[in-house]
């Protein structure tokens, strides 16, 4: 038995819990969060700088070659560190993306400026306030163009390109959906930041007028690879909030210990004592399912799909709830925008709401298992 | 990252294989199967199975050598934990024994009291049992009254026990009981071995509310124990008892006939709700997907704590949310799949519930559960103070004697 | 069992019908509650309304005819209230004068002060705050720090108040001061009355998560009170509070704006889940469901303390359930929605988001409903204590001198 990460991957971790503190702390996240930047560029060179854009990119595109449990290792110091910079829609999903359905020619011209940080990517999915679904993607590709409106579009206006969701077929199943790679600072693109309940980080209302575009992969597999793709970003993801709820709930621990009420800290009532149990709960119940969740990845596993989804429901409901309850523990204090706290609420918000809701996921769960169950 | 041993444990593992397919399997032929044991014969098929895996060495494989263990590793105990678990051999009787009371006579108990008990129980020769809580002292465990009063070399003890699991079929037990009311409630307590079968030892069964008895009442009455049954010194019972506490394994998070998930997909997929298969309903995936994640984040953490004890590393406290997770859970799931079963889930009867009625029992079985070995309650109190860190409640009973005490009915 | 008026409920509603018709201001319910209505003009709307009640004695239905209220019962209070709602006029200025401060200084004032200071605050020209609420005073409200010190005739008053409604637009305060750090913390307070014009009175807006600024911080430097507007006796402070709080009302329990199961059902109609609309998911349904019961117990739960108004009775104690139900419902369903839209829950715009975006921002203004007016486990404690009779927490902090008390960050 060893389900544990390594030694150097811990290391990995270390020196990115190093960076981050050093480079992004809360005041960093701040600053995104109350002015006009769209993302914390300084901070987006120096992971460019370590290479972490290139982790689970192969040598012969240019990247480092390491694995998704390096990948994992990152992502759960960005989540603790709520960086405002485009890593998941460049990393977890163009890239992704890309390695599962491109063509050489494609691979070759995108992997080595994801990996060298040249270009940023992102997955256009939504369409509005519901759910991304072969029927509600209205998006068209014809003759080399797309038009239609994607909204929002994680990062889209940081992005060079975006791989977008688009029919190609007239039905409203899976087949009738393909992907294509945009240019988003090309001819037919119009883009708009949106303002969103998370200003850290980048949401783009992006309208497609005969855009330019080039199918990835065959036309109608789209969306057997967006589903691969969202299995392997919701393990990644998990780890960013398997950070953010570890952050969360110390945050929240460090203020009980020191607000005094009724000339004793709160941290000794049991009202608050067991909101922080039922945390931490939670909490290590989302880490293990992520590290099951990391190993089937890493393995491409068969049980991938079922190990994505445990991985994101548990940590989803981590983050969320640590999120809150640290308001909660805060009291007053907690709701006022000059405390941290509203960065985790926000954050845990935008990271359970990315790649579709809980109820989406435990759907999900629930077939692996009944083919599980049924063999 | 990976699921699969080390070649130390590999070879280990294949050592008690081969040792287990040879001992386990020849123990288990010749077994009457046509009717169940009755509970006389549980035991003394238990007995001479624990005498079998002692002489072998694997009765106690983290015991030091001197007390006749194997000197082993916490890793080398799991693993055997692991194969044994897939022969049906009969249900450990000597948790206590073994698992509790020896490592505290290692501890704290006499030269004279290690050699007179420590070889019986290895060889299941005498079974133990805990005499430890109270009606009046539960969660809340100095608070025992049950009195020891010295008379020469002797002590007479008056008063009550409850929820001892084995106190009919026990030879010994271990008890703590107050000797000095006077102090303060930590500090009037002493620690005592008990001869189960001495005159003024009476076990009564307890009818749980699922007619089954796990558990009794031990009443003392005059119950004479020479003083070199005392475990550790006159007043340091609490200390003593702590030892036996940091060794008492979560065993009771385990009770129950046990159905899970697998069982409970199994049971939506054949109920017709409303709007067709149970299985198909939304809300029903939703719970079988939260209760799923539960029960693999419990599995992950055992995995996570068996890969550091493989690399003789302490686990991380993580484990302890165990209980808190898992009762409610039992609680929750079962209640809900007879929500499915309609009307016909309050059938409690093998032959007309699905499932044998074992979803029925784990129902009533689990309000014991969160309550056994630890409430919810108390569960998160251990782990907010002892994981995180967060201060101990406000105690009003620290330094007040004993007898001066408020105590309610 | 009915839910009609009693003939003279029906004679006393038809009366406020025909009052509000001929006098409420006529296209006050175009702006109702409109985000674009700014704060100045919303007072300045309310401030005209107010006079106009006040001059029909319905600004305080249940307050005696001689200090200018109507001598009227608590139900025709409540009629009052729900015929007014229709027309959504601004509000919510002066139901701290009216219901905290006047009420104080009527049992605590001298008559002259009674006198100075009634009518004004009933015709809505002069508005009051509640300077109470510390940074390291909220739930545990005696441990204000903020310090009054007598210099002859005057208290010299330094120190920090947090919390304070409107205290930007208010004319007066009442402040709770520690008076004497040298006895135990309920013994040193003492109560004043000030003008907030006073010099060294600074107020500064708190800003939200939100991004809204509902309330204040209130600095005090060297501001000086006559002792003339002291209320209580020096070290009485506490007792004054008391009475200020017992008037109290639970104006906080909206939870998630005014969004209710309506719109819910309304969104759960128009998007798309992965496998349908939404309002045919099942989960979706149960949770409806649940949250539609919540909303309609905590509804009859009013109906029945007005049925106990109405008969003249005292309402019973289940009211108190009401801000610990809807508060933490509001920030679940609230939060259940944006998860529906999936990404699209983030956006903020309101051309871009349903319902302008009311999810988006009921959300956000959802954790301040579980703290302001008592967080949630301060309304437990609250049941748990007043209404079901447990004891209190063990309090450290009683008697022990104030400047003693450990006080953490």
């Amino acid at each position: 038995m060893n389900f544990d990460f390594s030694d150097d991957q811990k290391l990995l971790k270390d020196q990115a819990n190093k960076f981050l503190q050093d480079k992004c702390d809360l005041t960093v996240v701040r600053r995104i969060l109350d002015g006009d930047e769209l993302y914390e560029a300084d901070v987006w060179k120096g992971i460019v700088e370590m290479g972490w854009t290139g982790t689970a990119i192969p040598e012969e595109y240019g990247g480092i070659g390491l694995g998704h449990l390096e990948l994992c290792m990152i992502a759960e110091e960005l989540g603790r560190s709520l960086a405002p910079v485009p890593f998941s829609s460049s990393v977890y999903l163009a890239t992704e993306a890309l390695l599962i359905a491109a063509s050489e020619d494609q691979k070759q011209k995108y992997l080595p400026a994801l990996a060298a940080g040249e270009m940023i990517g992102t997955l256009a999915l939504n369409e509005g306030t519901q759910a991304a679904t072969p029927r509600t993607i209205k998006a068209s590709y014809s003759g080399g163009k797309i038009s239609g409106t994607k909204l929002p579009v994680p990062d889209g206006d940081i992005a060079n390109f975006a791989v977008v969701a688009v029919k190609t077929g007239s039905g409203s199943d899976e087949g009738a959906i393909s992907l294509a790679v945009v240019d988003l600072t090309g001819e037919g693109v119009t883009r708009t930041p949106v303002t969103t309940l998370d200003p850290t980080r980048n949401l783009s209302n992006i309208t497609f007028d005969n855009a330019p575009a080039e199918l990835v992969g065959a036309e109608g597999s789209g969306w057997s690879t967006i589903r691969q793709v969202l299995d392997r970003a919701a393990v990644l993801t998990a780890f960013e909030q398997v950070g953010g709820a570890d952050a969360a709930l110390n945050t929240a621990k460090e203020y009980a210990l020191g607000r005094y009420a009724f000339g004793r800290p709160i941290a000794s009532f049991q009202a608050i004592k067991h909101k922080l149990a039922d945390m931490y709960i939670k909490n290590e119940l989302a880490r293990s399912n992520s590290y099951y969740g990391a190993w089937a990845l890493s393995t491409n596993a068969p049980d991938l799909p079922a190990a994505a989804a445990g991985a994101r429901i548990a940590a989803t409901d981590a983050f969320n709830f640590a999120a809150k309850e640290n308001i909660q523990t805060h009291g007053g204090m907690g709701f006022t925008w000059e405390f941290d706290c509203h960065l985790f609420y926000r954050r845990a918000k935008l990271l359970s709401v990315s790649l579709g809701s809980a109820l989406s996921w435990k759907d999900k769960l629930v077939s692996e298992l009944e083919k599980r169950n049924a063999a | 990252m990976d699921f699969e041993d080390t070649p130390e444990e590999a070879e280990i593992r294949a050592e008690i294989r081969a040792w287990l397919s040879e001992n386990a399997g020849k123990f288990d032929e010749g077994r009457d199967r046509s009717r169940p044991l009755t509970g006389r014969e549980v035991i003394e098929r238990s007995k001479a199975w624990q005498k079998i895996k002692a002489d072998a060495g694997y009765a106690a494989i983290t015991w030091p050598k001197e007390y006749g263990g194997m000197g082993g590793t916490s890793m080398q105990n799991v693993i055997y934990g692991q194969e044994e678990a897939k022969f049906n051999m009969p249900g450990n009787l000597f948790l206590i024994g073994i698992g509790m009371a020896m490592p505290t006579l290692m501890v704290h108990g006499t030269p004279e009291q290690r050699e007179r008990f420590i070889r019986p129980a290895l060889y299941g020769e005498e079974v133990w049992c805990q005499l430890f809580s109270e009606p009046g002292a539960g969660s809340d465990l100095a608070n025992v009254r049950t009195r020891a009063e010295k008379d020469g070399d002797e002590w007479v003890v008056n008063g009550q026990k409850i929820w001892t699991s084995g106190a009919h079929y026990s030879d010994w037990g271990i008890l703590v009981a107050r000797t000095d009311p006077t102090k303060p409630k930590h500090k009037g307590l002493s620690y005592f071995l008990v001869d189960m079968k001495a005159p003024g030892v009476e076990a009564k069964p307890i009818t749980q509310i699922s007619g089954a008895h796990h558990f009794n009442e031990v009443y003392f009455e005059n119950l004479r124990i020479p003083d070199s049954m005392r475990v550790g010194a006159e007043g340091d019972g609490w200390q003593v008892a702590l030892t036996t506490l940091m060794n008492e394994r979560q065993a009771v998070g385990n009770m129950g006939s046990s159905v899970g998930i697998e069982e409970f997909i199994e049971l939506a997929r054949q109920t017709e709700l409303a709007d067709g298969p149970a299985i198909r309903n939304a809300a029903v995936r939703e719970k079988i997907a939260d209760w799923h994640i539960q029960s693999e984040g419990l599995k992950y953490i055992r995995f996570m704590s068996l890969t550091a004890l493989s690399r003789g590393e302490t686990p991380s406290p993580r484990a302890s949310i165990s209980k808190a997770v898992n009762a409610p859970r039992k609680q929750d799931l079962s209640a809900f799949a007879m929500e499915l079963m309609d009307l016909g889930g309050i059938v409690r009867d093998r032959e007309l519930s699905p499932f044998r009625g074992r979803f029925q029992e784990e129902w009533i079985a689990a309000p014991g559960i969160r309550i056994a070995g630890g409430t919810d309650e108390i569960m998160r109190n251990i782990i907010a103070e002892r994981v995180l860190g967060l201060p101990g409640d406000v105690r009003v009973d620290k330094d007040t004697p004993f007898n001066e005490q408020p105590t309610g009915f | 069992m009915d839910f009609e008026d009693t003939p003279e409920e029906a004679e006393f509603r038809a009366e406020v019908q025909a009052w509000l018709k001929a006098n409420a201001p006529k296209n006050a319910s175009a702006n109702a509650f409109s985000a674009d209505l700014n704060e100045a003009e919303a007072l300045k709307i309310a401030k005209e309304w107010q006079a106009k009640k006040a001059d029909a004695r319905y600004a305080k239905i249940t307050w005696p005819r001689e200090i200018g209220g109507m001598g009227g019962t608590p139900i025709q209070n409540v009629i009052y209230s729900q015929e007014e709602a229709k027309y959504a006029l601004p509000g919510g200025f002066f139901d701290i004068g009216l219901g905290m401060c006047i009420p104080t200084l009527l049992t605590h004032g001298t008559p002259e002060q009674a006198e100075r200071y009634t009518k004004p605050a009933l015709y809505g020209e002069e508005i009051w705050c509640q300077l109470f609420s510390e940074p390291a005073a909220g739930s545990d409200l005696a441990g204000i720090r903020t310090r009054a010190e007598k210099d002859g005739d005057e208290w010299v008053v330094n120190g920090q108040k947090i919390w304070t409604s409107g205290a930007h637009y208010s004319d007066y305060g009442i402040l709770v001061t520690r008076s004497n750090p040298d006895v135990p913390k309920h013994k040193g307070l003492t109560f004043f009355f000030l003008d907030m014009k006073t010099p060294g009175v600074e107020v500064k807006p708190i800003k939200q998560i939100s991004g809204g600024a509902n309330f204040n911080e209130v600095y005090f430097t060297d501001v000086r009170i006559p002792d003339s507007q002291r209320l209580g006796a020096e070290g009485d402070g506490w007792k004054v509070s008391l009475t200020t709080l017992m008037n109290e009302r639970a104006a906080i329990g909206g939870g998630g704006g005014a969004l209710g199961s309506d719109e819910l059902l309304k969104l759960f109609r128009g998007i798309e889940m992965h496998d349908g609309p939404a309002i045919n998911n099942m989960a979706v349904r149960e949770r409806l469901a649940d949250w539609y019961v919540q909303g309609q117990g905590l509804k009859y739960t009013r109906f029945r303390s007005l049925t106990a108004l109405s008969k003249g009775e005292t309402p019973g104690p289940e009211n108190s359930i009401g801000k610990a139900v809807s508060a933490p419902r509001g920030q679940d369903y609230t939060s259940f929605a944006l998860e529906l839209m999936e990404l699209g829950g983030m956006i903020t715009d309101p051309d871009l988001a349903p319902l302008k975006a009311g999810f988006q921002s009921g959300w956000l203004f959802a954790p301040a409903m579980r703290i302001a007016g008592g967080t949630d486990e301060i309304l437990k404690n609250i049941i748990a204590e007043r209404v079901l009779g447990l004891p209190g927490e063990i309090r450290v902090d009683k008697d022990t001198p104030f400047n003693e008390l450990p006080t953490g960050h």
